[in-house]
C-alpha cells in the first residue's frame, strides 16, 4: 500500500470507526414521562432506575406504591405527588426532597415522547 | 479481548492494529454516559449539576457486561447495595427460594427460574397471577411475548439484564447434551465490531 492511500485509508476509516463506536445512550432502563409536562410548562421527568434501586428494591415502588411496570400506564398528576402518592411517598422532604424542587425530577430535554431509554445492548421490547 | 488473524504484510498488521486501537479508544469510558451527553437530560438545566452521575455510583459495584454494566443481584448478595425492601412498617417482606425449571421440551437449554433472586427484589404480586399463574406448568411460555416485552420482557430488556443474555436463563444443560455452552449465545458475524 502506497504511502498517500494509506494516508486517505486512515482519513476514511478513523471517522467511520469513530461513527460505529458505541455512542454516549441514556442509562438502562431511564425513564421519560412526559404525558403531561411539557403541556404544562415544565420539562419532561427523567426517572433514573439505576439511581432508585440502589436505595430501593423494586417491590418498595412496584407494589408498596402501586406503581405499575408499564411506562405510560400510571396516570398521576403533580397533585398526587404533592399528597403523598406515588413519586410523593418519599419526595416529601424528608426521604428524598421534596415536590418544590422542580427542577431535579423535572430535567429532561424538551420534545421527548414518554417512554423508556437506554441501554448498551437491548433497547428495551418494542412496544416501549 | 477477541484475537483475530489478519493475513499480509507487517506494514499492514500495523495499520489494522492502530485502527484497532483507535477505535477502542473511542470506545473506552463510554460505559456509562454522563448525565449532559446521554440525550435525555437538558444539558442547559440545573440539574444535570446536582444529580449523581451513573458512573460515580454504578462504578463500584460488581461488573456487567451488560445493562447497566452492574451484576445487580451480586451486588446487594455482597452488600455493595443495601437497598430497602418496604417504606411501612407493616408491610409484610416475603421471600420464597424455590426453583422452577421451563422449557422442558424446547431446542434451547431448560431455563432455572430461580424464586430466591427475584423475591429480594421483588413481590410475589409482582408476577402472580397477572404475568404468570402460581402453579408450575400452567403458563405458556412464549419467547416471542418476551421479546415484546410481556411475561420475562415486562423487566428483562428494560431494567433487568437484557435478553441478549440468553444463557443466563437457559442455563441447564439437557440430560446426553454433554457439550459446554458457549459464555456468548450469539455467533458475531465476520466483520461485525465485537461487543465490549
Amino acid at each position: 500500500m502506497s504511502g498517500p492511500l494509506k494516508f486517505w485509508c486512515l482519513v476514511l476509516l478513523v471517522p467511520g470507526l469513530l461513527a460505529i463506536a458505541p455512542q454516549a445512550t441514556a442509562e438502562y432502563g431511564d425513564v421519560v414521562l412526559n404525558r403531561r409536562a411539557e403541556k404544562e410548562g415544565v420539562r419532561p421527568v427523567i426517572f433514573p432506575h439505576w439511581f432508585h434501586r440502589i436505595r430501593f428494591r423494586c417491590k418498595v415502588c412496584h407494589a408498596e406504591l402501586g406503581f405499575k411496570m408499564r411506562v405510560g400506564s400510571n396516570d398521576f398528576k403533580m397533585s398526587d405527588i404533592v399528597e403523598g402518592r406515588f413519586c410523593g411517598a418519599c419526595h416529601n422532604g424528608e426521604i428524598a426532597w421534596p415536590p418544590d424542587q422542580c427542577d431535579l425530577c423535572h430535567s429532561g430535554k424538551r420534545g421527548l415522547p414518554t417512554g423508556i431509554v437506554g441501554g448498551h445492548e437491548t433497547g428495551g421490547p418494542g412496544r416501549w | 479481548m477477541r484475537v483475530f488473524i489478519f493475513p499480509g504484510k507487517p506494514a499492514q498488521r500495523r495499520f489494522v492494529a492502530v485502527l484497532a486501537v483507535l477505535a477502542s479508544a473511542a470506545a473506552w469510558g463510554d460505559e456509562w454516559a454522563s448525565l449532559r451527553k446521554d440525550g435525555i437530560h437538558d444539558p442547559r438545566g440545573p440539574a444535570v449539576r446536582v444529580l449523581q452521575e451513573p458512573e460515580v455510583a454504578l462504578s463500584k459495584l460488581t461488573p456487567d457486561t451488560a445493562g447497566n454494566m452492574v451484576r445487580w443481584v451480586q451486588s446487594l448478595e455482597k452488600g455493595e447495595i443495601n437497598p430497602r425492601a418496604n417504606l411501612r412498617p407493616d408491610t409484610k417482606i416475603r421471600l420464597y427460594e424455590s426453583d422452577v425449571l421451563l422449557n422442558l421440551k424446547g431446542g434451547m437449554p431448560i431455563v432455572r427460574f430461580p424464586h430466591r433472586q427475584h423475591t429480594l427484589w421483588l413481590d410475589c404480586t409482582n408476577c402472580h397471577d397477572h404475568l404468570f399463574k402460581a402453579e408450575a406448568g400452567a403458563t405458556k411460555f412464549s419467547m416471542l411475548k418476551i421479546l415484546e416485552g410481556e411475561q420475562c420482557g415486562v423487566c428483562h430488556g428494560a431494567v433487568s439484564f437484557p435478553l441478549t443474555e440468553c444463557f443466563r436463563c437457559h442455563s441447564v444443560a439437557r440430560p446426553g447434551d454433554g457439550k459446554p455452552r458457549p459464555s456468548l449465545p450469539i455467533a458475531i458475524p465476520a466483520g461485525a465490531v465485537p461487543p465490549k
